[in-house]
């Protein structure tokens, strides 16, 4: 034996570590929503003037010019606008937040800790519709004292805001996701906002035929219809209930997909 | 009496590849890594050294299942972990080259929330999080967002992420990247506190400095491929009757010099820089006639110094373009 070479190590028994901590469902969840909420710290306040100041504005712009004479009424409006916020943040911000993290490696973070890619999304979808709500509830006051709405239906807005935010929120984590690229993702919730400022706006049955299955299938129509009918001198309880267990479903399938889309991006 | 244990990390035969780009632009499929086959035993402190474009981000990906090969498995403590982070998770703690999922949150939020998803509950989360505040130096900055934060700050705060909640393994991608010197070893410091009970570290770098300090055993990749697997000494070993010439130039060397002309034959150019490999005594022998002679004039410094990873990295073939000495 070389003098260089070394003698043979004595090393102790070694076994492998037990499998480290894992949160629980609750905490994971509770974890990265705190997490997401604590990020937008800084830009809360630019947040709900971007997010309602376009709703708002289609509301006075509407008013102004007489948009709500016939039968588009100033409920389909206030309704309308009020779910376009949550579509601006829900669908439109978290498609591009979930673009800009699957292209720049930010999943790698998620995925290598024991946390369900059905959290990471739930509570990222959870966390946007929050940011949703002062811009909603801004947007429904403004419009109710515009249009000389009653203020009873508002109570419908807090179950409005989930539904709607969840289930746009799921389409947007989705669109992200899935996206081969970051831009495609950008474009796609933009192009989503712009469908949901038409559809929500405008009542069914004064669109083109081929609009109105378009209309079908934009989950926040569904939203919007529920507020509508909220404002009815005498509303339809089942046709509420419908179109928002509509919104529901819808967001069990879209956050089930960004769930799957979710470990598909962060396992190349 | 050696006993054998269950390696960390087992791999074999890994290969991935990355498909090339058709059209306009076309470019050539990219192999990452190339038949990789690599033991890291538990309680080491494993390298993995190579310039960029090395392979060794796709590698760690791979062992810790972000990344799925194309061939090859990769074992953990003897558990087949292809494809599953899911199932590295608990065991491993996994450092980025970036963290843009965290990049508003403050460093402690960062840290804490950290804490939380490996399962610390609140308080104790908290506690740890303070404590390696603490034990960084990240104190001035903690309450900082990360996006206020310089390059080497936000660094350092990714490795107190990957610290909290005591994983027995740290994957750790090129920690030190952007760090000042003392910010460097403190996180050399902590690497060897949780080396000292009993963590597994697999360490990424192209820094040879960092390499040499805290490294047991070091498996140096080019192209995909893993040229050599030993410790730092016995890698330097291979080279050890040679010495580094490396001589510094203050403006063109004059090559009618005849011991600047057999240099010259012979050396790496980075720049002013020359870097020679020599036979210990033509060192000694052309490092006394450069200094006394005309060239010395045209001399800003010299180093004459044993050798260094980056030799034996020279020696297996591969390219040193990007490693870097400090």
């Amino acid at each position: 034996m070389s003098t260089h070479e070394l003698a043979p190590a004595t090393t102790p028994v070694l076994t492998p570590p037990p499998p480290g901590r894992a949160p629980t469902w609750a905490a994971a969840f509770g974890a990265v929503y705190a997490a997401q909420l604590a990020r937008t710290r800084t830009v809360r306040v630019p947040l709900l003037f971007v997010a309602a100041f376009q709703s708002v504005g289609i509301l006075v712009l509407l008013r102004v010019v007489g948009g709500t004479s016939g039968d588009v009424s100033g409920a389909q409006v206030v309704a309308g606008s009020s779910v376009l916020v949550v579509a601006f943040i829900g669908l439109n911000l978290l498609a591009q937040r979930f673009g800009a993290l699957k292209a720049n490696g930010g999943l790698d973070y998620y995925a290598a800790l024991p946390v369900p890619p059905s959290v990471v999304v739930l509570a990222t979808a959870s966390s946007y519709a929050t940011f949703a709500v002062p811009g909603t509830v801004v947007t429904a006051v403004a419009g109710v004292l515009m249009y000389d709405l009653p203020w009873a239906p508002l109570a419908l807005l807090p179950i409005v805001v989930v539904v709607a935010g969840a289930s746009l929120a799921g389409v947007g984590a989705a669109i992200g996701l899935l996206a081969s690229r970051p831009e495609i993702a950008t474009v796609t919730g933009q192009l989503g906002m712009s469908a949901v400022i038409f559809l929500d706006l405008v009542p069914a049955h004064r669109l083109p035929a081929v609009v109105q299955v378009l209309r079908a299938v934009v989950p926040s129509t569904y939203a919007a219809d529920a507020l509508t009918g909220a404002f009815a001198h005498h509303p339809d309880g089942w046709l509420i209930t419908r179109d928002l267990g509509v919104c529901v479903a819808v967001a069990v399938v879209a956050l089930a997909v960004a769930a799957w889309a979710f470990g598909k991006a962060a396992r190349r | 009496m050696t006993t054998t244990a269950t390696p960390c990390f087992a791999v074999r035969g890994l290969v991935r590849s990355f498909p090339g780009r058709t059209g306009k632009n076309p470019s050539p499929a990219v192999v990452a890594t190339d038949g990789v086959d690599l033991t890291i035993a538990q309680g080491q402190v494993y390298g993995l050294l190579g310039p960029n474009g090395a392979g060794k981000t796709s590698l760690v990906r791979q062992l810790i299942g972000l990344l799925t090969p194309d061939a090859g498995t990769v074992a953990l403590f003897g558990h087949d972990v292809t494809g599953r982070p899911d199932l590295v998770s608990r065991q491993v703690a996994y450092l980025a080259q970036t963290e843009p999922a965290l990049e508003e949150l403050s460093v402690r939020a960062a840290v804490d929330t950290t804490g939380r998803l490996r399962g610390l509950p609140r308080s104790e989360s908290r506690q740890a999080t303070a404590r390696l505040v603490d034990e960084l130096g990240l104190g001035p900055i903690a309450d900082r967002s990360l996006t206020k934060l310089s390059g080497g700050q936000r660094r350092l705060a990714g490795v107190a992420t990957a610290l909290i909640g005591d994983r027995p393994v740290l994957v750790l991608d090129e920690p030190t990247t952007g760090l000042d010197p003392e910010a460097r070893r403190a996180v050399w410091d902590a690497l060897h506190r949780r080396r000292a009970q009993g963590a597994t570290i697999v360490l990424v770098t192209h820094n040879v400095l960092e390499a040499e300090t805290v490294l047991d055993r070091v498996a140096v990749l080019d192209r995909g491929r893993v040229i050599a697997d030993d410790t730092p000494g016995r890698l330097k070993a291979l080279v050890s009757d040679e010495v580094r010439l490396d001589l510094v130039w203050r403006h063109d060397p004059p090559l009618d010099d005849p011991t600047v002309a057999m240099l010259a034959v012979h050396a790496t150019v980075t720049g002013n820089r020359w870097s020679t490999r020599l036979d210990a005594a033509e060192a000694r022998d052309a490092l006394g006639r450069l200094t006394g002679g005309a060239a010395f004039a045209a001399l800003d410094d010299f180093t004459l110094a044993t050798p260094s990873l980056e030799d034996v990295y020279l020696t297996l073939g591969g390219a040193a373009r990007d490693l870097e000495r400090a």
